[in-house]
């Protein structure tokens, strides 16, 4: 299977910020958070359609995510997940002593998992904190 | 009765649009008028079904149980005279009256006091400090900008009314011919929405965004002939043109954002931006100013500065000093290192929009955590308290500022939902029961019933009496 080895970036998206007003407990903060966008080429090269779930790695973490290319193009080496609770589960916390996290320019390995379920942004923070109950309280 | 109200002002990003015009029937937001996506979002939710009324407390099967605002503001104020280090995290959605009374409230407690420039902007700060701020307001810009350069920022998603209302299209005193009387350029890794709108576009390789203004800045200083080739993935014949186009300006502006800030060298990539406006300025007039991301971001650093001297990152566990040193007093860096035993978390998210890698200290760590805020976010999913407040902009009124420091009034266009408090009124009352609470007893001890205490941190009363 093939492993892309990319430089990711998460940054805000208008629909991001709609979604995010209406609750992030919603559908809609689900639907446009929850995906990566990437260069055409690196798409083609791991050979999946749109919307296929793909594993998002860093040096601290795994998300998985839908996969679009995105009306905001990336060049070639880089990717895109919307900021928010799936790009923060990959984001790396160090600040370089300024108090910001590594937000943009960090090495992440995607590959794709089509079996794979996209997790939701309350069960993702409840059980990095160990406060899963085991059900979504805010139905979405 | 339909009413409609006029100039009023948007609580979403940094731009405060303060032009807008809501319909409002019976005390439900019917109508919004001339906002953004997002700001009309923002209104309409407000009248929305489901929202929290009433404080609550999250139960150990992790259910939700109602409490009353006197049982909540008890919570609270036991935690923050409890703690050695709690942390008061946020204030990117409120107003200044509230910052000034958490600010009060802060310093009885002995926290940490920080807001979400500490994620954002934090690293500006830092530069603007080392450099300066050759900055100017929004409506010069409007007025006299003919060159106007957004560098990794991103106006069309994130401050969706900016060109509109500032950058690009708008027709000014000096710029009467609007859009087409000014050159734009954007630099992004990204061909972003607001590059379609570029003259100019500058594909720099990400994080190689200081090697671009230096290039800029040796054009600048007259070595154009010893730039190479391609620097940080822009060919030299698109920053000759560039530096021609900025040179032939009569009034170039610089707008930065998260491009700079979060990429590797954070507060440098500011240093130098802020450098090259120094060297523009042999040319022509320039400035340069921060894409503030939040309607009050900027709030903080004006109060907080009036009362303790910092505009973010104030360590006030030190009882009679302020101390500010981002690395250590930050908020992200507190929680790696895990040295936080109570944590607020107001008007932000800082279950969403920190790494999770840092959150997962604060809300798995097993101290007590209040959430401030008045929809259910995901701090709120693991707080102990969530306290709902009014909506700022909507439901209460106040001074904000703007992203180039400019204060705007808020107004208020229906009644807080549920009769909730504000975030002054709030804290306030807070620090009324703290003072309630310290005079029956109640000592800083570090003990919570079900807290990890924190070894290391001795409490203030011991260090200084």
């Amino acid at each position: 299977m093939t492993v892309l080895h990319l430089n990711m970036v998460t940054q805000r998206a208008v629909e991001e910020g709609e979604a995010m007003e209406s609750g992030k407990t919603t559908q809609k903060y689900f639907d446009v958070c929850s995906i990566i966008e990437m260069n055409a080429d690196d798409f083609k090269e791991l050979g999946i359609n749109l919307n296929t779930v793909v594993k998002v790695t860093s040096e601290c973490g795994e998300v998985f995510v839908k996969s679009t290319i995105g009306r905001q193009t990336c060049p070639r080496g880089l990717c895109h997940i919307r900021q928010g609770v799936w790009a923060n589960q990959v984001v790396p916390p160090r600040t370089q002593s300024t108090g910001e996290p590594q937000y943009s320019g960090f090495p992440v390995t995607v590959e794709p998992a089509p079996e794979a379920r996209v997790v939701p942004a309350v069960e993702l923070v409840q059980k990095a904190c160990n406060k899963w109950n085991g059900k979504l309280l805010w139905p979405m | 009765m339909q009413e409609v109200i006029k100039h009023v002002a948007c609580p979403y990003c940094g731009a405060c649009c303060d032009d807008l015009e809501v319909t409002v029937d019976d005390g439900k937001i019917i109508e919004v008028k001339n906002a953004c996506i997002i700001g009309t979002e923002i209104y309409h939710h407000a009248s929305r079904e489901g929202r929290v009324g009433t404080p609550r407390r999250r139960q150990p099967d992790g259910t939700y149980k109602d409490i009353t605002y006197e049982e909540a503001i008890d919570f609270t104020a036991k935690m923050l005279i409890k703690a050695k280090k709690p942390l008061i995290f946020g204030f990117g959605s409120t107003n200044c009256e509230g910052m000034a009374a958490a600010g009060r409230v802060a310093e009885d407690a002995g926290a940490v006091l920080d807001n979400c420039a500490s994620i954002c902007h934090g690293s500006s700060f830092l530069a603007i400090f080392d450099t300066g701020y050759p900055s100017c307001t929004l409506g010069e810009v409007k007025n006299r900008a003919d060159v106007v350069i957004y560098w990794g920022s991103n106006p069309a998603h994130a401050h969706p009314r900016h060109m509109s209302r500032y950058g690009i299209f708008p027709r000014g005193f000096f710029t009467g011919k609007g859009a087409r009387g000014r050159k734009v350029i954007v630099i992004d890794p990204r061909y972003t929405d607001t590059a379609r709108c570029a003259n100019q576009f500058l594909q720099v390789q990400q994080g190689h965004d200081y090697e671009l203004f230096d290039a800029f800045r040796m054009v600048m200083h007259g070595y154009a002939a010893d730039v190479p080739a391609i620097v940080a993935g822009v060919p030299k014949e698109k920053i000759l043109e560039a530096c021609d186009v900025i040179k032939a300006g009569r009034y170039v502006h610089i707008f930065f954002g998260m491009g700079l800030c979060h990429s590797d060298g954070r507060n440098h990539n500011v240093d130098i931006a802020i450098n090259l406006v120094r060297d523009v300025n042999e040319y022509t007039k320039c400035t340069i100013m921060a894409m503030r991301g939040h309607y009050n971001i900027a709030g903080p650093g004006i109060v907080w500065a009036w009362q303790f001297g910092f505009p973010y990152c104030i360590d006030l566990t030190k009882g009679s000093v302020a101390h500010m040193n981002p690395g250590e007093t930050s908020s992200v860096d507190l929680a790696n290192r895990g040295e936080i035993d109570a944590f607020i978390n107001i008007g932000t998210d800082a279950g969403a929009h920190f790494p999770i890698r840092a959150f997962e200290k604060i809300g798995g760590a097993g101290i007590p955590m209040v959430t401030i805020d008045p929809s259910v976010n995901m701090a709120a999913t693991v707080s102990d308290v969530h306290i709902p407040v009014a909506i700022v902009g909507v439901e209460t009124g106040g001074i904000c500022y703007r992203m180039d420091n400019v204060p705007i009034q808020y107004r208020a266009v229906v009644k807080p939902f549920n009769g909730i408090l504000t975030d002054e009124q709030l804290f306030d009352k807070i620090y009324e029961r703290m003072q309630e609470l310290k005079n029956a007893g109640i000592e800083c001890d570090g003990t919570w019933d079900y807290a990890t205490p924190l070894a290391d941190v001795r409490p203030i009363k011991e260090v200084y009496q």
